[in-house]
Order: structure tokens, then C-alpha cells, then sequence
């Protein structure tokens, strides 16, 4: 264990004001450590990496990594990664999305950047909840749920990410969680690794603007629900009782080539064929 | 816990980075840390430590640093100019799930 925090503060740029703006207890600090484990563990430089944030609390890891990062509009995120791929196909692009951030106003990016297979890492870090903004639903509110836009409780049904990216056709879907940051470590580092598009779901507490509202008492408390709610697929998929629990891991690995690599080919072709490709 | 032992390991916490969520103090499988009156936390019980990482892979604000009584140099917080090439061994490399697809075609900047 022993040199993680140091190793950490190797990724982190030094300039940046220290603490991290986040909440106290908020997971977001968590998945920048594992965040920046999982790219020393796969030993990619630190010129290699793009990290695409959009706006929202989790868009501020960007700021702090060391790496060619873009802090990108609202939604947009996704957008400019797929911009980058296909001009730098060398680069590993890696985006940070908010839940409202890549469901609500960047939904239709994601299910697109999906489909079409673009070669980037998209890290979806669900809080269940519009942090930034102060605390308003989002799509994976859960229903029920009280945010300050449904004060008498979410009426509507919301998204499983999962369930989502698997249906847009995602080449790797993988869900984790902050208290399973070891796990966590382990799936980011095969989506990162892998070719196309895939999507790291990571669940995360937000207890200024979620927990205060729905019965937690500090942010201690919604660290315990993940470890009491949250299991592993395997386990998951044996359990007579569902209700309540969350599946976490791995739910889909293809290895269809990505975008970048398919207009690669294709270039390829057309200059074989002596045509305008090179 | 009377049994004076030398600790095995240290635990640092840098009290300026830590703002007082007590993930550490409530997971730690050992009660070696607690939140003082500060609001801060603290390590109570070193000797009892199993360098189990609990609190330093889930520190959100990198404010602990757990490492072997034994270790070469401190691992205090400090920040230091580094490159991507570190000596460390890659932390989490052996985590769960993967080992055949972690590895990178990429060679490591020299
Ligand atoms: C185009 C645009 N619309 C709206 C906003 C306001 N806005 C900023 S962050 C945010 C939502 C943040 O929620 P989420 O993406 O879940 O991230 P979190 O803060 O929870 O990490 C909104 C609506 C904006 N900045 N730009
Ligand atoms: S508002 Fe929520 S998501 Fe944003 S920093 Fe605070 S705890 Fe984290
Ligand atoms: S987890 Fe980190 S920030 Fe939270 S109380 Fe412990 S040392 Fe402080
Ligand atoms: S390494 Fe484990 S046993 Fe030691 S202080 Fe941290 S959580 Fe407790």
C-alpha cells in the first residue's frame, strides 16, 4: 500500500489549490485516485492520456490530473473526445461525465459515441444527482428519491446506465462503486484498455446534495449503503431477492474495432488501391 | 493492545488536506484512526495496524499515507515532480478482475 498517496500527488498538478474543491466524504476524490492508479498500473505516460470533462462537480477532476486535459461545455464532453480520437487515434481519451451531464443534456452523445464504436473511455460518475447546480434530479435520480426538484419525491422512473450503454451497443459496460475501490481499479483499467467504446459506471455518494435529503446522516452512512447495497454481478445473478440490491462488474465485452481504427482501415484500402486515401 | 510492540507500519495524516469525513475512522477494520475534536482525523492505535490500505485507497483527499515502518524514504505528502515512468509498483495492478488485458502495448516514458 504503501506508496499510493505519493504516487498519486505524481499525476497531480502541483498549482491547483489543495484540498480538492469537492465536499467533505465526496466519492469524486476517490475515483480521481483511481483514476490515476489505473493509468500508472497500465504505464501509460502522462503526454498519452486526454481526460474530457464536462461541466458538473466530477468535471473538476480535469483540472487536477496532469495529462492533456479539456474542461468541455455542458454535455459536450463526449463530443470533443470523439474529435480527438479520430485526429489523434494515438492519444487514450478518457471522459468524465457527470450523471445529469452525460444522460441529461449529453444522452444523445452517448447513446451516438456508442454506436458508433469511437475508441474512448467514458467514465460516467453517478451521484444520482445534479451536484454542481444545488442539488436538482437528474436522470438516475432513483424513483422516490427526494432532490429539491422533486420535493415530494421523484415521480419519474429513471435510467440504468448500464442497461443503456449496453443497448446503444457499447463494446465494454462496466459498473463500480467508491467503496469498491479496489474493484474499481481493476474495471478501469480493462476499459482503458480495450479497444472502442466503453463505459465505466461508478457510483458515487453525494451527501450535500442527495444524502441530507433522503435519511442519510453523514456521508459515513451512504459509504455503508453502498457496501450493504451494492454486490458483485456474480453474486447479483444467484440472489433469490433482488429487490434493493445493485449488480456491480463487468456486463458487456465485444471486441469490435473502434471508429478510429475502422477509418484507419479504410485509408488504408483506398491508398492500396492508389486513391485519393493517403 | 497492553503488549508493546514496535508498530509494523506508520500512518500519516495531513491534517491540512483532511477534512474530517471519517471514512477512514468508520472502515478501518483495526480502530487505529478516529476524528479528534478538531474535526480532524487521527491515528489512535498505530501498532494495531494491518496495512490493509482501507484508508488510503478511500481517502478522498489523499491525506493518509500508510507504508511499512521499514520503507525507504517518506512518503509525506509532499508534492513531488515526477514523470510517468515512477519506480513504485503499480498499485491495484493485481486488483480483482482483470491481469490478462491490463497490460499496455505502450513502453513506459523514459
Ligand atoms: C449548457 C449548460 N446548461 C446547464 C448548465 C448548468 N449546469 C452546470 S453543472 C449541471 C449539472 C451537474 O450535474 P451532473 O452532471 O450530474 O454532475 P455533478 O455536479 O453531480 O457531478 C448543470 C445543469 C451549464 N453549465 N451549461
Ligand atoms: S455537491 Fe456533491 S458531488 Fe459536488 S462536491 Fe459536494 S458532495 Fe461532491
Ligand atoms: S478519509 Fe481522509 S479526509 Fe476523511 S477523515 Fe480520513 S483522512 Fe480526513
Ligand atoms: S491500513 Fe487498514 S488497518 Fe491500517 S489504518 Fe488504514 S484502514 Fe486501518
Amino acid at each position: 500500500m504503501a506508496e499510493v498517496t505519493q504516487l498519486i500527488h505524481q499525476y497531480l498538478r502541483h498549482n491547483k489549490k489543495f484540498p480538492l474543491v469537492f465536499c467533505p466524504g465526496c466519492g469524486i476524490g476517490i475515483v480521481l485516485g483511481s483514476l490515476v492508479r489505473s493509468v500508472h498500473a497500465l504505464g501509460i505516460p502522462k503526454d498519452d492520456m486526454a481526460v474530457v470533462a464536462g461541466i458538473g462537480c466530477s468535471g473538476r477532476i480535469a483540472a487536477y490530473v496532469d495529462f492533456n486535459t479539456v474542461h468541455a461545455t455542458h454535455g459536450r464532453a463526449l463530443t470533443l473526445s470523439t474529435g480527438i480520437k479520430m485526429a489523434s487515434p494515438h492519444l487514450r481519451v478518457l471522459t468524465v461525465m457527470g450523471d445529469g451531464d452525460a444522460l441529461s443534456i449529453g444522452g444523445n452523445h452517448l447513446i451516438h459515441a456508442a454506436r458508433r464504436n469511437i475508441g474512448v473511455t467514458a467514465l460516467v460518475v453517478n451521484n444520482f444527482i445534479y451536484g454542481m447546480t444545488g442539488g436538482q434530479c437528474s436522470p438516475t435520480t432513483p424513483f422516490g428519491s427526494y432532490t429539491h426538484t422533486s420535493p415530494q419525491g421523484q415521480m419519474e422512473k429513471s435510467f440504468d446506465v448500464v442497461e443503456m450503454a449496453r443497448a446503444a451497443g457499447a463494446n465494454g459496460v462496466y459498473r463500480g462503486t467508491v467503496f469498491h475501490a479496489k474493484a474499481l481499479d481493476g474495471l478501469l483499467q480493462r476499459a482503458m484498455s480495450r479497444p472502442g467504446f466503453n463505459l465505466v459506471e461508478v457510483l458515487t455518494p453525494c451527501f450535500t446534495q442527495y444524502g441530507r435529503g433522503n435519511k442519510f446522516r453523514s456521508p459515513v452512512e451512504m459509504f455503508q449503503w453502498l457496501k450493504d447495497h451494492v454486490v458483485p454481478r456474480e453474486v447479483y445473478d444467484k440472489l433469490d431477492d433482488k429487490a434493493g440490491k445493485i449488480p456491480m462488474g463487468i456486463f458487456v465485452e465485444n471486441d469490435e474495432p473502434g471508429l478510429e481504427q475502422r477509418h484507419a482501415a479504410m485509408r488504408q484500402a483506398l491508398a492500396d488501391k492508389g486513391g485519393a486515401g493517403s | 493492545m497492553t503488549a508493546k510492540r514496535k508498530p509494523l507500519y506508520t500512518v500519516v495524516i495531513y491534517p491540512d488536506w483532511c477534512k474530517g469525513c471519517g471514512i477512514c475512522a468508520a472502515f478501518c477494520p483495526k480502530k487505529v484512526l478516529r476524528i479528534d475534536h478538531q474535526g480532524k482525523a487521527r491515528v489512535d492505535r498505530e501498532d494495531e495496524c494491518i496495512n490493509c490500505g482501507f484508508c488510503e485507497l478511500h481517502c478522498p483527499d489523499f491525506a493518509i499515507v500508510v507504508r511499512p515502518r521499514n520503507g525507504m524514504g517518506s512518503s509525506f505528502p509532499e508534492p513531488i515532480p515526477g514523470t510517468a515512468a515512477t519506480p513504485c509498483a503499480p498499485p491495484g495492478a493485481a486488483a480483482s478482475p482483470p491481469s490478462e488485458a491490463a497490460q499496455s502495448p505502450e513502453p513506459k516514458k523514459a
